[in-house]
């Protein structure tokens, strides 16, 4: 009998415990609230009580995700929204869920949502064409341009532009190794891990080459795929696949951090993406390109809370500053890589240079004068538009999402 | 001297096997194991965030119960897993391993999506519903029969058997969506029939997923008959006790095997026809999402009864979307809303253990003293 009475009095202590803890955070919450409502008149704060929804494939422990969340963190305080103002939802997967997820946020009184991945797109459009009046955005998609629902948008950057900017750094970097002798110019070979044999990543290894070409004209470059698109095993074994292979730098576009760290216990130069490896690999990252999504935020809430209306097809570039280059490592990087990028970035932006300029590759020995490209998605792949005019293929002009998919020369790529 | 060695050795407690325990104390117990459950759950949120355990709890409600529209999607979610959960019952309960119902799903959504994408325009869409049916039914009985087969004739491991299926199924799927991919080089198939809808389960009554409600209510129905008043169960039953009688009262064992994991395999193949063509509409290789492995936590848990399953099932997808709802609300990381529905099914596993058996402490000898 007296045993039970002890346990019971265990148990009302813990419950005691609980609920002495309950009120301390419920006023510190309070607190919160306060600090984060004066942020808002102090920064350059929205009228009205706009809501933003976003949907996200995975969590921060992707680094695909993270580059969304932060940049969504990011608009959130520079507009001076509330936490009850944006909401979240993590680890929807590319089905009905995301859907779901979408008119949930509807009636939680949401007025433009986002979702990150790819294969959300058809749930986004479907949730679109259902509620008229919020407006839908969708990252990486190809069917806003010709869905004609209004309130469905695409949004993109020219990450291919800073994919060129770090080939350069890459370029500058095997110069260094041939003067030092440690190989001949001919010998000059890449590697690269693609995920899948997709137009974006094509489009991407394309300028990134085109880059290193730029300063290094006897470079070639090998490529390898995972099929995947987070794969960490996959990206380290086909990065020293790479390696053994002869390859003297290596980059990637996938989102794990397989292929850097092999790179780094290898000692062989890596150029990443979606965020610097530098603290990672200190001895190996050279420089990351990467797309930052804050500036389409902004705009997009932005244009919602003024009721303006959103662009079907959105196109960050450099100048927008959707597309960044992390700081260089200059433990790696060549003397003068800096300046190189520096002035190639002026030239892209003046529009005096351009990533896919046919004058400096061929395919098949041929110069590029036609190319008609798969801009309207549709189930025969049907190329519907020339994309070459005025001596450059113009890329994420006629849609956001990259669509240049053609293997040059000097570029040695699989099927798949 | 011997006296007191005698005493020291002498456990303060020992566990002793129940019975039988009447129904209110087995209620009692679980209802005991929820409520510390939650009390530990509070201790944790208090500890490891800023926030009213109170609060969360009634977040994680509305998660569920918040409107209409998440009450269904709610309903829709304990369907699919009550199915998978139906699916690998008549197996386990033969004492058959098998942790095989992702690939067998897996399969199910291929058969599904191959008829939607290959003749969804061909055929009228009735006739088109049905070779969905029958495909989708076949591709899994295939993969529940394949290691049934190995099993009966020639005694292979089918836990290791099953878990290798899935991988294969998992890998077809992936080529698949390669083949069908659009755009090309994505390697996603996109929303099959976006515009004319063929092979899309119909609405009911205005409802999307009232059809798959409905569908596995009447599986749950018909496994609980099946396996409660059919001579099928009864033999299912017999053979996971002991083959050896099964043999002596002269049933045929290995024919029970295979026509059980045939059972098993088609209703998973049900589950894949229920997530491609009445939900998704689209196949990847996440499809099934674990499912097939959470179904085998829920058969466990409701000892094998479709109908408590029922129950079991809700509960799971009612913490998994009340985990959810509070990682939108409280702009926690999903993880943390993880850590609290473990606790919960933790102590709610555990607790089994004190409905099972019961603990009786050793009473102190007067003569001691």
């Amino acid at each position: 009998m007296k045993k039970w009475i002890a346990v019971l009095l265990a148990v009302a202590m813990l419950f005691a415990f609980a609920a002495c803890n309950n009120d301390q955070p419920s006023t510190g919450d309070e607190g919160n609230t306060s600090t984060s409502e004066e942020g808002s008149t102090a920064g350059t704060a929205l009228t009205g009580d706009i809501k933003v929804g976003f949907i996200f494939l995975h969590d921060e422990n992707s680094t695909y995700d993270k580059n969304f969340i932060d940049a969504a963190n990011a608009a959130q305080q520079a507009l001076g929204l509330s936490n009850d103002q944006v909401l979240f939802r993590t680890n929807i997967p590319e089905g009905q869920e995301c859907y779901d997820a979408a008119a949930e946020l509807v009636e939680a009184g949401c007025d433009v949502i986002f979702a990150d991945s790819f294969g959300h797109e058809g749930f986004m459009l479907q949730a679109a064409q259902e509620f008229p009046d919020v407006q839908f955005c969708h990252a990486t998609g190809t069917l806003a341009h010709t869905a004609g629902v209004d309130n469905y948008h695409n949004a993109f950057a020219s990450i291919y532009e800073g994919r060129y900017l770090a080939g350069i750094a890459a370029g500058m970097k095997l110069n260094e190794m041939i003067e030092a002798g440690e190989f001949t110019a001919e010998e000059a070979k890449m590697g690269y891990v693609g995920a899948f044999p997709y137009a974006e990543v094509i489009s991407g290894y394309t300028s990134f080459y085109l880059g290193a070409k730029s300063v290094c004209p006897t470079v070639t470059m090998s490529v390898r795929y995972t099929n995947s698109w987070f794969d960490e095993a996959l990206e380290r074994e086909a990065a020293n696949a790479l390696i053994q292979e002869g390859c003297k730098l290596i980059s990637q576009h996938a989102d794990s951090m397989g292929a850097p760290t092999a790179c780094e216990a290898a000692g062989v130069p890596n150029v990443s993406y979606n965020g610097s490896t530098a603290a990672a690999c200190p001895n190996t990252a050279i420089v990351s390109s990467k797309i930052n999504w804050e500036p389409y935020f902004e705009y997009m809430i932005t244009c919602v809370a003024n009721g303006e209306p959103i662009a079907a097809d959105w196109c960050g570039t450099l100048e927008t500053e959707s597309v960044q280059l992390s700081e260089l490592n200059e433990a790696v990087a060549a003397e003068g890589t800096a300046e190189a990028i520096a002035e190639a970035k002026d030239k892209l932006i003046a529009g005096e240079l351009h990533v896919f300029d046919t004058s400096t590759f061929t395919v098949d020995g041929e110069t590029l004068t036609s190319y008609m490209a798969d801009v309207n998605t549709d189930d025969a792949y049907t190329p519907d538009t020339e994309a070459i005019a005025d001596g450059y293929f113009h890329e994420s002009e006629y849609r956001s999402a990259p669509y240049f998919d053609i293997i040059i020369d000097g570029i040695e790529a699989p099927e798949s | 001297m011997a006296n007191r060695a005698e005493k020291k050795r002498e456990p303060l407690f020992h566990i002793v096997k129940r019975d039988t325990i009447p129904f209110w104390q087995s209620i009692l117990i679980r209802v005991a194991a929820v409520a510390l459950a939650l009390v530990v759950c509070a201790v944790v949120v208090v500890l490891f965030t800023d926030l009213n355990p109170l609060e969360v709890y009634t977040t994680m409600i509305s998660g569920s119960f918040g409107s209409m529209r998440k009450f269904w999607a709610t309903l829709q979610n304990t369907a699919i897993l009550l199915c998978i959960s139906l699916a690998v019952t008549p197996a386990f309960k033969m004492k058959f391993w098998n942790i095989g119902a992702e690939g067998q799903v897996m399969m199910g959504c291929l058969g599904t999506a191959a008829c939607m994408i290959l003749i969804g325009d061909k055929v009228p869409s009735a006739v088109l519903m049905l070779i969905m049916v029958v495909v989708s039914i076949l591709c899994g009985m295939l993969w529940g029969v394949i290691p049934a087969i190995f099993k009966a004739y020639w005694n292979t491991n089918e836990t290791l058997f099953t878990l290798m299926m899935n991988y294969v199924a998992i890998q077809l799927v992936s080529f698949f969506c390669t083949v069908w991919e659009n755009p090309k080089g994505s390697a996603n198939i996109g929303v099959i029939n976006m515009s004319s809808h063929a092979g899309w389960f119909p609405y009911l009554f205005g409802q999307q997923y009232l059809l798959n409600i409905l569908i596995v209510l009447v599986l749950t129905i018909g496994l609980y008959i099946y396996l409660k008043y059919n001579k099928h169960g009864y033999e299912i039953s017999v053979v996971g006790e002991s083959q050896n009688t099964a043999r002596y009262v002269g049933m045929n064992v290995k024919k029970i095997i295979i026509r059980t994991m045939a059972l098993s395999g088609a209703i998973c193949g049900i589950a894949g026809l229920l997530i491609v063509a009445g939900t998704n509409h689209t196949m990847t290789t996440s499809s099934a999402g674990g499912q097939g492995f959470t179904a085998i936590m829920v058969s466990w848990l409701a000892k094998f009864n479709p109908l408590v399953m029922i129950l079991v099932s809700f509960f799971l997808v009612f913490l998994d979307r009340g985990a959810g709802e509070i990682a939108t609300a409280f702009r926690l990381n999903e993880s943390m809303a993880d850590i609290l529905t473990g606790i919960i099914l933790f102590f709610i596993i555990g607790c089994e253990f004190f409905v099972n058996y019961q603990i009786v402490f050793t009473k102190r000898r007067k003569e001691a003293r």
